[in-house]
């Protein structure tokens, strides 16, 4: 952790923005393995997946579009900021003193639900995985909610950049197939990533598929799905990438996640239950939920994946 | 409170405070929108490492239930965190396709900037 201090204090001082965005990614996978120590292996697998791939490949992006460099202020550093905020930080740390030590069982936190999920949630779903468990069937409208907000995130990045109206749009388009950059040309990148890619994107079902009894499920698919398909794009083309899968497919298994989602909870509705209550799905109880938490989980995949690609292609596709 | 059989104690929460001031001070004090979006998720990154040192028992497992283990750790911050990870990612998404849009509106990145280029169109 004393690390991640470092790092964040780094991020404060530099002013390029290039090692800015690199360090950002090394904070993440710093996090990601203190995740681990902390036992929420699933969610240091998302944040590996996203924080250490996908949002400093975007960042990166927006850094070529824009500018590398921060500017130098005359104002040098801001005292009342300092101030506001060795404040605001002794008043937290004032704050903590009431909490309960690191680690401790008797803490408030562990004596309301969760003991009941621990308990029951291998009867109700027949899963190991408690935490798929109360994603896609306890807590099954949070992560409705959830996959809503990715989707309008998604769509909000293409409707501010997606159309280019001042002639960014890429003027120079490529057949398929033809050399340009200097990394096509580079042959170990181009077959090491060849190599690895249909690796990567079988990895990504196996993590979807398997959600339900190891770590993993359709957030981390979706986004090493997505992570395949930039790092083919990053290789070759962007040119050459929309050949393969067009923006109309991604655009579609955006909204046709979140409408796979939507409708098994109306299919529950519809066979006498609740609201996504996956129970009355199958004959029985177990049949039903772990069909509802793998119909939820593929939805949330698709949507996920559709929306990290769809958004890496429309910062890809600008021209400066 | 004795420090040194319990540690770390209240250290994490700690670090988790100095880790989220950085990210305001950043936020506050810098002129430019993409450090500025570095900044929220370093606060964001403190916020979420705040939640699962919340959800740690000392000697628990993985909350993947097995046989012979009977203390896990709670899988309820666990489910918060792990889909608030891929909303943030959306968010920064969001936040950046803002940023070149203000780009291409004013040809500067710099708060400050802008806003001298707003208060003499007025």
């Amino acid at each position: 952790m004393g690390f991640m201090v470092v790092i964040g204090i780094a991020v404060a001082r530099l002013r390029n923005l290039f090692a800015v965005v690199m360090l950002t990614g090394i904070f993440s996978l710093t996090a990601a393995v203190l995740y681990v120590v902390l036992d929420a292996v699933d969610v240091a697998f998302t944040e590996a997946a996203v924080g250490a791939g996908i949002s400093t490949v975007l960042m990166l992006g927006t850094l070529a579009l824009t500018t590398s460099e921060e500017k130098a202020h005359e104002s040098g550093s801001h005292p009342w900021a300092l101030m506001l905020v060795v404040v605001t930080g002794m008043a937290l740390v004032y704050g903590t003193l009431d909490m309960p030590p690191y680690g401790d069982p008797t803490a408030a936190i562990h004596h309301h639900v969760a003991p009941y999920y621990l308990e029951k949630s291998f009867g109700h779903t027949g899963l190991p995985n408690v935490v798929t468990s109360i994603l896609a069937s306890y807590r099954g409208y949070d992560t409705l909610g959830e996959v809503f907000v990715i989707f309008t995130a998604a769509a909000g990045v293409l409707l501010i950049i997606g159309r280019a109206k001042f002639g960014r749009r890429r003027t120079v388009r490529l057949a398929p197939g033809e050399l340009r950059d200097s990394m096509r040309q580079n042959v170990i990148l181009r077959v090491v990533s060849k190599l690895l890619i249909p690796v990567i994107l079988l990895f990504a079902f196996y993590v979807q598929w398997h959600g339900d009894f190891g770590p993993g499920g359709g957030f981390q698919a979706g986004v090493i799905f997505a992570a395949g398909f930039i790092l083919y794009t990053l290789i070759f083309d962007i040119d050459t990438a929309r050949t393969m899968i067009s923006p109309r497919i991604t655009r579609l298994g955006l909204a046709a996640g979140v409408l796979l989602y939507t409708l098994v909870g109306v299919a529950s509705m519809l066979k006498g239950g609740t609201f996504l209550d996956y129970s009355v799905l199958a004959d029985t109880q177990v049949k039903g939920q772990h069909l509802g938490i793998l119909l939820v989980e593929l939805g949330v995949g698709i949507t996920v994946a559709s929306a990290m690609v769809s958004i890496f292609f429309t910062f890809a596709g600008q021209e400066r | 409170m004795d420090f040194f059989s319990d540690f770390p104690g209240l250290l994490n929460y700690w670090v988790v405070i100095v880790l989220m001031m950085i990210g305001f001070y950043i936020v506050i004090a810098h002129d430019n929108l993409v450090k500025k979006i570095v900044g929220l998720n370093i606060f964001q990154v403190s916020v979420f490492v705040f939640y699962i040192t919340m959800a740690k028992i000392k000697g628990g497992t993985a909350p993947i239930l097995a046989e012979g283990i009977t203390t896990y750790s709670n899988p309820l911050p666990h489910v918060l965190i792990l889909t608030a990870i891929v909303v943030g990612v959306a968010m920064t998404a969001l936040g950046l396709a803002l940023v070149v849009r203000i780009r291409d509106a004013y040809g500067t990145i710099e708060d400050d900037e802008i806003q001298a280029q707003e208060s003499e169109d007025l």
